[in-house]
């Protein structure tokens, strides 16, 4: 099957039913993003297909072919990072990290469709992420903060 | 080197069936390691080239002799060296250390991270290793200028004398050639330019950019992924297994037996975890498939009514009392860390050498156990740490079971591998929070205040059988069951109390869990004492000071918390505060927890934490740490409970181990304590108080005391 990442086809030998995290991981070596629970309940495994944050644990490889498909290593562009990741540092928001490229990719997708969110509107498009560390509160300040970034350009 | 061998450090291998047998003085965990602690002689200096290296490039290599696993150590020990080195922030590096000897533990002895104790116990030597680097790199300075090194200083990673300035990194190489001092004189407080300031932590980068490398994220050429079938219930062994169906998994190289079950050895992940369920094993089960962790809690119940082993005790409490205050039992269940990266080891083995990578908590045992298995001496097995994501004790086992099963599956293929567990399979993998229950009578006097305390606590010790058994059961008693009610300054100031200890032996493997017996006991005590502040008709805050008017460390975090929280002011309808103090790991917190109950829903809107962890080395890294701690306990006191039914536990996943999510985390405000006494821990801390905090600000809404965790909202309302 052919599969676009970050902007780059490739032709990938895999079962059909295999998950596109673990093409990711296994196939391609992209290991930004994350395995953590193998059924779409914690969003480690965030990535963007096409604008929408997509669960790539349990999504067969085969059904994401033809689409454009983000990964956290595709994030920043031409050497600077992503709005979402600089608001991410200025926040201190992450500890152990393991969870983070699921959240940002999440965050990332959220100011897509909605450049200046509310608190509810963040409840409601990061509820899929969980986040052990309980970073939750810098997400959110950190969210905010990548909004109010991409005002003021 | 000094640091090891003023330790007891024995290995002796007791032959492959019974494992390898270690015995070493480990003292108690956290502010107790520290109580015990005696003054110790000056420690010669650490040897400097194991824990910095300063580069051409003026970069500066700082060796981490413990893990980072989100508590932001990674920062912490690099401003250690970079205040006394006097270099830029941005010239530093951090690595994990690789296992030897050299990285033990100052206090503990040998290399591992947990208690919350790598800055208090890291204090010294970091700073050490700083100073030591800047002396050298003073020397050759002034050796090249031929001036006195008194009249040399140093700034922004250089060194300046006159108007003479040169970076460390061209003085790197002079300097090595140089011996290193034999002393060196830290800088005082006040002249602190790091320590003490809010830092950013310096792992963001990579860990916003997926480059952070977890044990799950380990990748060479040729190495296989292995998923295991293990035990379906604890202690079953295999019986028998046909391998067929899962070798015809494409992709599947191999199906071997382990110690702990049957591995299934492929190319990539899916293929591994797909010839995996394919597998058909047959068990010898066991006792184990008795457990029933209903039955367990009566069993506990009929215990907490006979005599146990005396922790501490005062006065005669055998003697005829009269109707109690406040009787009590209260009740938790086993608890599985959790953390967002499963399990997983990567062993390759070869003649002579063997090599593991994983995020672990316990290098020390991990190259032990690695080594047996694989035939060799410790020396030769190389541990390379990764980052952890997420711990919380879980990467601390004893056993190293982990890798001990990465090792014996990369043995019997003759493939280097990468066990990675289901999270399935991780929440199935015991090693929990034990199951506990406590049984409590108070008198009190006239004053309302508590003059005959009475607690028996029951529960699996997870110390028992584990090497640290020598240095944490004291007369049958394990410390960490006990830690936060026989030294409760509650329970002392009683004239008469006991605390008493059953320590049932179960089939269910457990462990420390974030602040350990402090996560039940602190919830316990906290609950009692607002219970009797309102049955003595006084104010919870109020009553504390009454209690804690000896512990000025106590009263300080209860003072800031109420002041910050508004305590005794009113509050918009259907919403409640509860407080909670307690101590642990040498640090003090106090928590108000803002609440509301609408059915069974409760929403804790704020939490306002204040706490005292002596000298606050990163503001920024405390205030994260707590944040951290609260919403752990949270998840524990709203929604965490494993439980087994004919040995088999009923939770697989994060739909029915469901864990706090954005939607449900609090706002939370950290208020620190100023302080110039010796740092406590920030990673544990926090965790305690939220469960008690949220308790008693429910029964504020509902009239009814929560004696179990988590919380059943549904008999409350």
């Amino acid at each position: 099957m052919k599969l676009t990442v970050n902007g780059t086809t490739h032709d990938v030998a895999a079962p059909d039913d295999m998950p596109l995290l673990w093409v990711l991981r296994d196939v391609l070596g992209l290991t930004g993003t994350k395995f953590g629970c193998g059924m779409a309940q914690c969003g480690a495994c965030t990535v963007l297909v096409g604008d929408q944050a997509t669960r790539s644990c349990m999504l067969p490889a085969s059904a994401a072919s033809g689409q454009s498909i983000t990964t956290i290593e595709g994030l920043a562009a031409n050497g600077k990072l992503h709005p979402v990741q600089q608001a991410w540092i200025d926040a201190d928001v992450v500890q152990c990290g393991y969870c983070q490229s699921g959240q940002v990719m999440s965050a990332v997708a959220l100011l897509k469709s909605t450049p200046k969110p509310t608190d509810a509107d963040i409840d409601s498009a990061m509820a899929g992420n969980i986040c052990r560390c309980g970073t939750y509160p810098r997400i959110r300040k950190a969210i905010h903060a990548a909004a109010a970034m991409g005002e003021k350009k | 080197m000094s640091a090891v061998s003023r330790r007891r450090f024995i290995a002796t291998s007791a032959g492959a069936s019974a494992g390898l047998v270690l015995a070493f003085h480990v003292p108690l965990v956290g502010r107790l390691a520290r109580a015990a602690e005696p003054a110790q002689p000056k420690a010669a200096l650490p040897p400097l080239n194991a824990f910095l290296e300063v580069g051409a490039d003026d970069t500066v290599t700082v060796r981490l002799a413990h893990s980072e696993m989100g508590q932001g150590i990674w920062t912490t020990l690099a401003m250690f060296v970079a205040e006394e080195l006097d270099c830029n922030w941005s010239q530093m590096r951090i690595e994990h250390a690789p296992a030897a000897p050299v990285y033990a533990h100052p206090a503990f002895g040998i290399q591992m991270t947990g208690g919350s104790s790598t800055t208090w116990s890291e204090f010294d030597r970091y700073r050490q290793v700083g100073a030591m680097a800047r002396d050298m790199l003073v020397r050759a300075a002034a050796a090249e200028w031929q001036v006195s090194p008194a009249d040399c200083h140093t700034e922004n990673g250089a060194v300046v004398s006159g108007t003479k300035r040169t970076t460390y990194g061209a003085l790197a190489g002079k300097a090595a050639k140089l011996s290193p001092p034999a002393e060196v004189t830290l800088k005082p407080a006040k002249e602190w330019k790091i320590i003490g300031k809010p830092t950013k932590r310096l792992d963001s980068p990579e860990k916003v950019t997926g480059r952070a490398q977890f044990g799950l994220d380990v990748r060479f050429p040729g190495l296989m992924t292995a998923v295991v079938a293990r035990a379906p219930v604890f202690g079953a062994q295999v019986k028998s297994f046909d391998p067929a169906k899962a070798k015809a998994v494409p992709g599947v190289k191999a199906v071997v037996q382990v110690p702990s079950g049957v591995a299934v050895v492929a190319e990539n992940f899916w293929a591994a975890k797909t010839g995996r369920d394919a597998l058909e094993v047959q068990w010898e089960l066991g006792p184990g498939a008795k457990v029933d962790t209903d039955r367990q809690r009566e069993e506990f119940r009929d215990l907490s009514r006979t005599p146990g082993a005396v922790a501490a005790e005062a006065g005669e409490v055998a003697a005829e009392a009269g109707p109690a205050t406040l009787e009590a039992e209260f009740d938790f269940p086993y608890l599985a860390h959790a953390p967002m990266e499963p399990l997983n080891c990567t062993a390759r083995v070869s003649d002579g050498a063997c090599e593991v990578w994983l995020g672990t908590q316990f290098q020390t045992l991990d190259q032990q156990v690695a080594a047996e298995v694989a035939g060799l001496k410790p020396e030769q097995v190389k541990v390379h740490t990764t980052f952890l994501g997420g711990a919380f004790g879980r990467r601390a086992t004893g056993s190293a079971h982990v890798v001990r099963e990465a090792v014996a599956t990369a043995k019997a293929s003759g493939m280097p591998v990468k066990v990675v567990w289901t999270r399935e399979d991780d929440m199935h993998g015991g090693y929990y929070r034990p199951q506990w229950l406590h049984r409590v009578a108070i008198h009190t006097g006239t004053d309302g205040l508590p003059r005959r305390w009475d607690h028996t606590i029951v529960g699996q010790s997870i110390i028992k059988g584990t090497l640290f058994e020598g240095g944490l059961i004291k007369n049958g008693i394990d410390a960490t069951s006990v830690e936060g009610v026989a030294d409760s300054p509650y329970v002392k100031r009683a004239p008469v109390h006991r605390v008493a200890l059953h320590s049932p032996e179960l089939p269910v493997t457990t462990l420390w869990w974030r602040s350990v017996g402090h996560s039940h006991n602190a919830f316990v005590m906290e609950s009692l004492v607002d219970e009797l502040a309102h049955a003595a008709k006084q104010d919870p805050l109020d009553y504390r000071r009454r209690l804690l008017a000896q512990h000025p460390r106590h009263l300080g975090v209860l003072n800031l918390v109420a002041e910050k929280a508004g305590w005794g002011k009113p509050l918009s309808k259907g919403r409640a505060r509860g407080l909670a103090v307690h101590e642990s790991f040498g640090s003090w917190v106090a928590q108000v927890a803002e609440v509301s109950l609408e059915g069974d829903q409760l929403r804790v809107h704020r939490v306002v934490c204040a706490v005292d962890c002596g000298i606050c080395v990163n503001p920024e890294g405390v205030r994260a740490q707590m944040e951290s701690g609260i919403v752990y306990g949270l998840s524990a006191a709203l929604f965490g409970r494993i439980t087994l039914k004919e040995g088999r536990v009923q939770q697989s996943n994060f739909h029915d181990y469901r864990v706090v999510r954005i939607n449900e985390a609090p706002a939370i405000e950290v208020h620190i304590v100023p302080s110039s006494e010796k740092s406590g821990g920030a990673g544990e801390p926090g965790t305690p108080p939220i469960a008690p905090a949220v308790g008693n600000a429910l029964f504020v809404l509902t009239n009814r005391r929560m004696r179990s965790l988590p919380f059943n909202l549904s008999a409350a309302s």
